[in-house]
């Protein structure tokens, strides 16, 4: 068994005294992991860092065995980020998430998207909203989309302004307001504004959503709790929220 | 079927449990110690039970020493205001080894690392934090390694360090000296080019 694709590292583990354990994002095949020898000494150890796109080539006697890896660097963005404490974390936390996808499963969709969250994380203004559309992106993919569209409610597809924490459906003002306390602010980049135009205040409300649905639908599921980087950044994003407000 | 007595294969086994040692290769190293075993063996034997009486690790700072606190700690002639924050004692080794750092040191113990489940209560940040608030430090040098977790957790305790009054710093990333520009990775070579200063 073999195949070749461009893959994004998620992470990559120490295997032994010099080997490594490589969690892959690729195109065609997913979240794939591979042993790579000698992948935890100087040769490699640079290239084999969380964010990096590789050209990757997988082999093992069985499709079901672990397989090893031979990749080639062909995007080093770990190196560029390590500079800016708040897109170092972005990274930590788009990876640490991306971990919840399905193994051996191909999301090419989300691929892209993930690629696109990867490229934009030098600038800051960008990022943090590209970042919950992807994360609404992953939930859609993995089958617990948001039905953001029409009032939940009442069917309405106007003034659609929040979201229900229990279904995820929008619910416009009308229906929303006398439950208000009990409901999301449904920041408006979600339906349709472009991501550039969404407010901090709203890319923090859209962070406390999507945390809220990968949470419930995805990780406590499998006995797990939404990553630490992934609350640590949220928790950021909150703090820039306010300090722009204020 | 074992060739030699139960001792000496506990001895084979447990030093090829050793980075850098397998089944074989511990073998050899108890061949050869046998052989000059007056020289080598019983002082060796007797190194490793002192060592394993007195080694301890340094309240202050996380060093591994013979003394609490460490010889590093209790030198009065070392820089008590500048602090090197490291990951691993490893990494204090290699420093002094250098010799290029006249201060003291804390050890965290590891790096923030989502995957592994390692949190900040997991490492020795809460007493670095104290360290710098009571004993008047002034400048603080994050040298973590040049990895994601690493610079994760640098950036960490720069926040956690925060409205303490302490500068900080952070070792360099780039070029290593005698390092030729064609044979260095892209990832060095994008990092050096983003942290290039006037000269």
């Amino acid at each position: 068994m073999e195949w070749r694709d461009e893959g994004i590292i998620l992470s990559a583990r120490s295997y032994g005294e010099s080997g490594a354990i490589l969690e892959l994002f690729t195109r065609e095949h997913g979240r794939h992991l591979g042993l790579v020898r000698g992948g935890a000494g100087r040769r490699h150890k640079s290239s084999l860092q969380a964010g990096n796109s590789l050209a990757a080539h997988w082999r093992a006697r069985l499709s079901e065995h672990l397989g090893t890896y031979t990749a080639e660097l062909m995007k080093p963005r770990a190196g560029l980020l390590m500079e800016d404490a708040f897109s170092l974390m972005g990274l930590s936390a788009a990876c640490a998430v991306a971990g919840i996808i399905p193994e051996r499963e191909a999301h090419p969709a989300l691929y892209e998207g993930f690629e696109l969250l990867l490229d934009t994380m030098d600038d800051p203004d960008i990022w943090p909203a590209v970042f919950v559309r992807w994360e609404l992106g992953l939930l859609q993919e993995l089958g617990f989309g948001l039905d953001l569209g029409q009032c939940a409610a009442t069917g309405s597809r106007d003034d659609l302004v929040y979201i229900s924490p229990r279904s995820g459906g929008a619910v416009s003002r009308e229906a929303g307001d006398p439950y208000k306390e009990r409901l999301f602010r449904l920041p408006q980049f979600l339906i349709g504004a472009q991501a550039g135009a969404a407010t901090p205040d709203d890319v923090a409300e859209g962070f406390r959503i999507t945390g809220h649905f990968l949470d419930r639908h995805l990780f406590t599921p499998h006995g797990r709790h939404l990553p630490d980087a992934r609350i640590r950044l949220a928790e950021r994003v909150f703090t820039r929220s306010r300090a722009v407000a204020n | 079927m074992p060739v030699t007595g139960p001792e000496i294969e506990r001895l084979i086994q447990l030093l090829s449990k050793l980075p850098g040692l397998g089944p074989r290769s511990a073998r050899r190293a108890v061949l050869q110690l046998i052989k000059k075993k007056e020289t080598l063996l019983a002082p060796l034997a007797v190194a490793m039970a002192d060592a394993a009486e007195k080694a301890c690790i340094c309240s202050i700072c996380g060093n591994v020493d013979t003394q609490d606190p460490c010889a590093i700690c209790s030198d009065p002639t070392r820089e008590p205001t500048t602090l090197c924050v490291v990951e691993e004692v490893g990494d204090l080794w290699a420093l002094e080894r250098a010799g290029v750092h006249k201060g003291r040191y804390h050890v965290l113990g590891g790096v923030l690392s989502a995957l592994d489940g390692v949190g900040p209560n997991d490492l020795n940040i809460g007493s670095l934090a104290e360290r710098v608030e009571k004993n008047g430090i002034k400048e603080v040098i994050l040298a973590m390694n040049a990895t994601v977790d690493g610079q994760t957790t640098a950036h960490y305790i720069t926040d956690r360090l925060e409205g303490l009054g302490v500068t900080i710093s952070r070792l360099a990333h780039g070029v290593p000296v005698g390092g030729e520009l064609d044979y260095l990775d892209d990832g060095t070579l994008a990092a050096a080019m983003k942290s290039r200063r006037p000269f």
